[in-house]
């Protein structure tokens, strides 16, 4: 499959979660194109852990901010209902229970909910930034990462990665289907019809649960 | 007034095994000049205390390229691959913190608190080596207080008191670091005259302003 149509359907598919009035904070990388797919009729509030809430598109060529970026340093916009803050505000947003969705991405996410998405010792480092904060805080934490990474897999029964945070990851979503994080392991809820659950489950090392009430995942 | 000091003054005040605080989110609200000035003075073995290790060739991000640095305290190192570099070979101590901590870190200094007792990190590396405190049942991470000898800070205004005003997603770790720091220096893109900032939209209070380098650009 295409790569830009796999992020096409995981960003578009994990936009479909949010409810009007939301505050969610969208990751860098995939997670950054969700806001793409995000519906007109709802209002959804983003915010960037730098310090604001409101974030708006991407600006036009020659109407770049230096004052005004992204979490990963690139120019951004606010909207006019929009409000900024420092770090140690925007973190008692993420910290404190009111922020509705996390959307990150993940190097290894397991059955029990375990997240590791911030280094591989001995080889890359680059720190959590704010990734435990947000895991940790956000009412839902959505993983929107492709279902496999050059052919290695990231689904597992136990991370073997430094934790990001433990049992707090609720539902991943990846090209092949949308999975949600239950006490009794992880579920199936929806299948991308282009692939069968045999071909799922071959690239995922948790067993998957696969309700009756299986949906095709739009 | 007292407070306005030249480029050159402003970063003499750092010196040599001092633990400074450096605002900005990787680079965007960085005092850019005085780190320019205070990268001539080859000063040694600081401790850095911000947010990220910024980019290589630019603001606080070359304080690490120029070796002056010999600890940072940051929550993310990966935009500059200096960092890392002298982390492998031994020559620079990287501690790496939850970003919400290491906010939560700086402002507890600067509100005279003991220690932060947060969830983030729990069950990870982060927790490793410090107390576990458990409160009506829930377990928490004690993070200490961060504090630094000097404070390098950027305003979008300053007036002459050191009242002080941000702009948009420049404001970040300075106003905390403000408040977190024997001595502050602002960078000001604009200074202005006492009275001309309404007391209303001050967003830091001049009583943690000690100096304010002139806008002699």
């Amino acid at each position: 499959m295409d790569k830009n149509k796999v992020k096409e359907i995981i960003a578009r598919r994990v936009a479909k979660e949010f409810k009007d009035g939301q505050l969610v904070n969208l990751g860098i990388g995939l997670p950054t194109l969700v806001a793409n797919y995000i519906s007109h009729d709802i209002d959804v509030t983003l915010q960037s852990e730098n310090g604001f809430v409101g974030m708006g598109v991407a600006p036009k060529e020659g109407e770049e901010d230096p004052n005004l970026t992204n979490a990963g340093a690139l120019p951004t916009t606010i909207k006019n209902s929009g409000a900024f803050f420092d770090s140690a505000t925007s973190f008692a947003i993420i910290r404190g229970g009111h922020l509705d969705y996390t959307v990150l991405g993940a190097l290894q996410v397991d059955e029990k909910g375990n997240l590791a998405n911030w280094m591989i010792p001995g080889k890359l480092v680059p720190g959590m930034g704010g990734a435990m904060d947000l895991v940790t805080g956000a009412k839902k934490v959505i993983i929107a990462m492709t279902h496999t990474s050059r052919g290695n897999v990231k689904i597992l029964e136990e991370c073997t990665l430094p934790l990001t945070a433990k049992g707090q990851v609720d539902m991943i979503v990846t090209e092949m289907g949308v999975m949600k994080i239950t006490n009794k392991g992880i579920v199936l809820v929806e299948k991308n019809p282009e692939f069968t659950v045999e071909e799922v489950q071959e690239v995922t090392f948790a067993k998957l649960i696969i309700p009756d009430d299986m949906k095709e995942m739009e | 007034m007292k407070k306005l000091i030249s480029l050159e003054e402003a970063a003499k005040l750092v010196k040599d095994d001092m633990t400074i605080m450096v605002g900005g989110f990787l680079g965007v609200g960085s005092p850019e000049r005085i780190l320019k000035e205070l990268i001539k003075n080859n000063v040694k073995n600081l401790t850095l205390i911000a947010n990220d290790t910024s980019f290589p060739g630019q603001d606080y991000g070359d304080l690490v390229v120029h070796k002056m640095v010999k600890k940072v305290i940051v929550s993310h190192i990966g935009t500059n691959r200096e960092t890392g570099n002298q982390m492998h070979s031994k020559e620079l101590e990287v501690v790496l913190v939850p970003q919400g901590t290491l906010a939560e870190q700086i402002r507890a200094y600067g509100a005279g608190l003991g220690a932060v007792i947060t969830p983030t990190g729990l069950g990870t590396v982060v927790e490793e080596g410090k107390e576990i405190l458990e409160v009506d049942g829930k377990r928490y991470i004690v993070e200490k207080p961060l504090r630094a000898d000097i404070a390098l800070i950027r305003a979008s205004k300053a007036d002459k008191n050191g009242n002080l005003i941000y702009d948009k997603s420049a404001r970040n770790f300075n106003p905390i670091m403000a408040m977190a720091a024997d001595i502050v220096i602002v960078e000001a893109d604009e200074i202005v005259e006492v009275g001309e900032l309404d007391p209303n939209f001050v967003m830091t209070p001049h009583i943690f302003v000690n100096y304010i380098v002139g806008d002699d650009k």
